[in-house]
């Protein structure tokens, strides 16, 4: 039987390259707003579980899980915190439901990148110490790293990767959260700045500052909340091995585990025509490519082609990352999984104004973490 | 007479200053430098504009009728927005207090830092803020003295919570 755990309330703030009005907490008051408004709960009374994905160096405060209970309405209510990206916060919450400890669960995660004076310090401290860190440059100098393995490997053609950029910042020009969105040519990606060869800069997604929170319910309570429940049908992560030079640099292992995991829980048997709508991984332009084939909505070492037919434009045969993506929208951290569900749910909603696709019933979203990780996770959503 | 005074051998291999110099053990030292410009949002911007001043602000939730300091723009009680701003006084009582003797390196200090929670008047019972005590000898502080903040100069204040210097007895009934 597939899993099925309703999102009955979804609430967003920020959503800016930067947010100096505001404090973290205000803006995750903002968002939590919303979403109890949303699902026409009172967190103070109705929620038996609330969760956050944050990571301490992103806050600039250590054991930052403590600073998050007011501004949820989690004072003295039970509460945890996960170092990871938001969709496992998720499936934690789906758990919680399972088994019974909670009927309604609340997650949040969010971004304050610009509270963030030197990132790059943050991300090269993630390498490991000992063994990896002595590479005094740009962290994304990994991606370069997996983006040449993965042409090679392919034999994708380069401008295929520009391409995604392309389509995914064209898409964000569109939705009102989409701070990168532009309409560029595949001339101004390749032209752009090389950032590690053989990324470009505008082939890297760049950070803004947001909240996004969702609120989870049992199918039953479900009933009772919310006027348009979003199912989570199926869910899966996982992460690969930490050094860099032991993975497979051409294939995202952890998404097609992770997939996998959830497809088997949803029942999907035919990803590539099983979907409305795909919102996945694109932090880097070659990462979007990666992600289709890990989830098996392009054939290995087709995603480039397909991209450049136009079949993951907003009309084509599969809209990938009609949002705008990361590329289009903004890389949100921790957060980045949520926004891309948040996505998501709007579109089975309904709700998703000039992006919407028409009909829509059935989405994958899918996540990473980022630059040194190989931890990504995958829901199946519907409607 | 110390704990290990009694104790004349630890088992296992000591190391020596002099192994590490010699690079007998190996490790890897790295300085790890992050920096943060942390916006201090909507309540805290005024709450520190307020101690340039020599004030403090407060808000106040109409719905539990609580007058929170430090200020939030939402109450964390009742989880909804705050109403109103409301200036404090600057007195207040001695919740708790605890004399440190050991400073953040772990080397003792030799003037202990005395450090309390200031219930301050005007805030909600229970709501204040932590501080330091001064002007008194650490024997003579106890938990419901009465304090008063003692501020820097105007032209030395700067927006922050150092703006007061510490807290001094008054009035000793």
């Amino acid at each position: 039987m597939p899993l099925r755990i309703g999102i009955v309330g979804v609430g967003h703030s920020g959503f800016d390259s930067m947010t100096p009005g505001l404090s973290t907490r205000e803006l995750m008051f903002e968002a939590a707003s919303r979403a109890y408004e949303d699902a026409g709960i009172d967190p103070r009374k109705d929620v038996q579980s609330f969760i956050c994905c944050t990571e301490d160096f992103w806050e600039g405060i250590s054991i930052t899980d403590e600073y998050m209970p007011d501004q949820l309405g989690a004072v003295l209510r039970p509460l945890c915190t996960i170092s990871s990206d938001g969709i496992v916060g998720l499936a934690t919450a789906c758990m919680h439901i399972m088994s019974g400890i909670a009927d309604v669960a609340v997650v949040e995660s969010h971004s304050k990148i610009s509270d963030v004076l030197n990132p790059d310090e943050i991300s090269s401290f993630a390498l490991d110490p000992i063994y990896t860190h002595h590479v005094n440059a740009d962290p994304r100098f990994v991606a370069g790293l997996e983006m040449a393995r993965y042409l090679k490997e392919t034999a994708t053609r380069r401008e295929f990767c520009a391409q995604v950029a392309v389509k995914n910042k064209k898409n964000a020009l569109l939705n009102p959260r989409g701070v990168h969105g532009a309409n560029l040519d595949k001339e101004a990606v390749l032209n752009s700045k090389v950032a590690a060869s053989p990324l470009t800069e505008l082939e890297s997604s760049k950070t803004i500052d947001g909240s996004i929170v969702f609120v989870l319910a049992s199918a039953q309570k479900a009933k009772k909340l919310g006027n348009h429940t979003v199912w989570i049908n199926g869910i899966g992560w996982s992460s690969d091995t930490p050094l860099i030079e032991d993975r497979d640099m051409a294939r995202a292992a952890y998404a097609e585990q992770s997939a996998a995991r959830a497809y088997k829980m949803a029942g999907v048997r035919n990803p590539a025509t099983y979907f409305d709508l795909a919102e996945v991984d694109d932090t880097y332009s070659y990462k979007e490519l990666q992600s289709l084939e890990a989830l098996k909505l392009a054939a290995k070492g087709k995603a480039g082609k397909m991209v450049e037919s136009g079949s993951f434009d907003r009309d084509g045969r599969l809209p990938v990352n009609a949002s705008g993506g990361s590329l289009g929208v903004g890389h949100m951290l921790e957060a980045t999984g949520l926004h891309r569900v948040l996505e998501a749910v709007l579109q089975l909603r309904g709700q998703a104004g000039r992006l919407q696709i028409p009909g829509a019933k059935k989405a994958v979203v899918q996540s990473w973490r980022g630059i040194p990780t190989a931890t990504g996770a995958v829901a199946v959503l519907g409607n | 007479m110390k704990l290990s005074q009694k104790i004349t051998s630890y088992p296992g291999h000591e190391i020596t200053p002099e192994d590490v110099k010699d690079g007998k053990y190996l490790d890897v030292v790295y300085k790890f430098e992050p920096k943060y410009s942390w916006a201090a949002g909507v309540a805290i911007s005024r709450f520190l504009a307020d101690l340039k001043e020599g004030r403090i602000i407060a808000r106040k939730c109409m719905n539990c009728e609580r007058i929170l300091v430090p200020p939030r723009m939402y109450c964390e009680k009742c989880f909804r927005p705050t109403d109103e701003w409301v200036h404090i006084k600057d007195t207040g009582t001695v919740n708790t207090y605890s004399i440190s003797h050991v400073g953040t390196d772990a080397r003792r200090l030799k003037t202990p830092i005395l450090v309390a929670v200031v219930d301050l008047d005007g805030a909600t019972p229970g709501m204040g803020i932590l501080h330091n005590l001064g002007e008194i000898e650490p024997s003579k502080i106890k938990v419901g003295m009465k304090v008063k903040a003692v501020w820097k100069s105007s032209s030395e204040r700067q927006g922050a919570i150092t703006d007061i210097r510490y807290f001094k007895p008054v009035g000793e009934e």
